[in-house]
């Protein structure tokens, strides 16, 4: 099992163990003092840190966040890491993500699509140390190989795949298989892991650039 | 201006002047770049910022501004689509009924048996309709069929639309009448402005028109007596029941323009306070008062 990166604590909330990060509350999840509790269950990075995947993740770091949506993961990553860049597309749950940042002043909220990395290169900085991606969208490799331009050479991609969101009459296991051999143009996958415990039909996948 | 930056090259904060958050905002919306750099470095050379600490408060400033100002944007564009759509609707619907009267009056100085209505020109259109064989009517009757299909095709898009820019609205009323709402007062944020008792009369002006023009009974309500929880109340109720629909309905409107966020209670509430007051009539003779008390 892979250390929780500094700024991450397993904590208990009412007599249960959890992941935890300190910050404002964002969607009305139960908080200890200043600690709010990380549920796996809504978010995929919760869930792949829950399951001991190696993130590689120490805290501080930069990130890039692409499908932050109202900003329920992006709110805890902003928690421990340092300068945080938060990609949604849609303007509705945009909307929430700009309070989760309104007390977390190195997150940045980007209403953008994370298929134009263009329309943001002129904001997102380069050598990001992470990328996190969890899109749920046609394409998924497609968004990663595009904004591998963002990341450090050393740097990760975190990614969680959902197979529906590609094709929903295949199986799932064919769906990852694809992705995978996408991503590989541009990656090295160093692990995967299905997300099933949490998010049925979801894989979370560790790569380095290559 | 001496040495203007390449435009390929420059990031968002290039010929900005510090503290112009509004220009920031833009230069983040509508900005682009061919690959990302060591912005905060070269905002600091620049004397954008000066520190590396100053640069993201800066960013972190003009990331909100301009993100806020895009949201509001693109959400009032969405319900400026669903008000086009209602109305298209709606005319297509009108057209349609009223080429089909004229239809069916064409149709009977040929054909006997000639029906009427939108489902009659259907038939006709499809060809289901024999006896009558004047290619003039029969082509009538298509672009009747084309009008009604169209009439169909933007309620489903109604339908499919609403909820996505008013999520509360859509759970309490149909998504058909929350867009029609949002469309009489001329879009979300003119809606969630109105008091409830504005939102309780909105469509009784129409209605106030056509009785002027001498074709329609005196209005007394608005479209919310369309609503279910209204008509399905006896008629000495629906006073207080058109009240209480307009008063969650224009609390709807208000949390769906200012958050966005689906608050499932609403509808819990509108449902019991309906109840309520639906049981008043049920207790025949009862001191059922207009006032809106819940008697327990
Ligand atoms: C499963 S949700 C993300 C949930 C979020 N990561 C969390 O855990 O809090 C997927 C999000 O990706 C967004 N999305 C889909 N395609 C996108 C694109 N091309 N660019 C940016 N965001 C996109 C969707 O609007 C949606 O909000």
């Amino acid at each position: 099992m892979s250390e929780l990166p500094t700024g991450v604590e397993r904590r208990a909330f009412d007599g249960t163990e959890r992941l935890a990060t300190r910050g404002e509350p964002v969607y009305g999840e139960p908080t200890d003092g200043e600690w709010r509790a990380w549920n796996p269950n809504r978010s995929k990075l919760g869930a792949m840190l829950e399951l001991g995947m190696d993130t590689g993740l120490a805290g501080g770091e930069t990130v890039l966040y692409l499908g932050a949506a109202s900003g329920t993961t992006v709110s805890h990553v902003a928690d421990f890491a340092g300068p945080t860049y938060a990609v949604e597309f849609a303007a509705r749950p945009a909307r929430d993500l700009l309070e989760a940042a309104e007390s977390r002043d190195r997150l940045f909220p980007l209403l953008k699509d994370a298929r134009k990395p263009e329309s943001y290169a002129h904001v997102v900085e380069s050598d990001v140390d992470v990328i996190v991606q969890d899109v749920a969208t046609r394409g998924q490799a497609r968004v990663a190989l595009e904004n591998r331009q963002f990341l450090a050479d050393d740097g990760r991609l975190l990614l969680a795949v959902k197979a529906r969101s590609e094709d929903v009459t295949r199986a799932p296991e064919d769906v990852f298989e694809d992705v995978r051999a996408e991503l590989e143009e541009g990656y090295e996958v160093v692990e995967t892991e299905r997300l099933e415990r949490y998010h049925t039909d979801h894989l979370g996948i560790v790569a380095r650039p290559l | 201006m001496t040495d203007e930056t390449d435009a390929a090259t420059a990031g968002w904060f290039s010929d900005l002047q510090p503290g112009d958050l509004e220009a920031a905002a833009d230069a983040i919306t509508e900005g682009r770049a061919e690959a990302p750099r060591e912005w905060p470095a070269t905002a600091v050379e620049d004397g954008y910022a000066d520190s590396r600490d100053d640069y993201y408060d800066r960013l972190h400033e003009a990331t909100m501004a301009a993100t806020r100002t895009a949201v509001r944007k693109r959400e009032r564009a969405d319900d400026q689509q669903l008000v086009h759509a209602i109305r298209a609707m709606d005319d297509c619907e009108r057209t349609a009924n009223e080429l089909a009267e004229r239809l069916a009056e064409w149709a009977g100085t040929v054909d006997p048996d000639a029906g009427t209505g939108v489902e009659y020109a259907r038939r006709l259109a499809s060809g289901d309709e024999d006896g009558l064989e004047e290619p003039a009517i029969r082509s009538l009757a298509e672009r009747v069929a084309g009008l009604a299909d169209e009439a169909d095709e933007l309620r489903e898009f109604v339908e499919r639309q609403t909820p996505a820019v008013a999520p509360n609205l859509s759970a309490l009323a149909d998504p058909v009448l929350a867009a029609r709402l949002i469309s009489l007062a001329g879009g979300l944020e003119a809606l969630a402005k109105k008091p409830s008792g504005t939102v309780q009369v909105l469509g009784a002006e129409d209605a106030l028109f056509a009785h002027l023009r001498g074709h329609a009974p005196s209005p007394k309500h608005g479209i919310i007596y369309t609503h279910d929880a209204v008509r399905g109340t006896h008629p000495d109720e629906r006073g207080s029941a058109a009240r209480a629909v307009a008063g969650k309905l224009a609390i709807a409107a208000r949390v769906d323009h200012y958050s966005g966020e689906l608050k499932p209670e609403l509808e819990a509430e509108l449902a019991e306070r309906i109840e309520t007051i639906q049981a008043r009539n049920a207790e025949d003779g009862d001191a059922a008062t207009d006032g809106g008390t819940d008697d327990e």
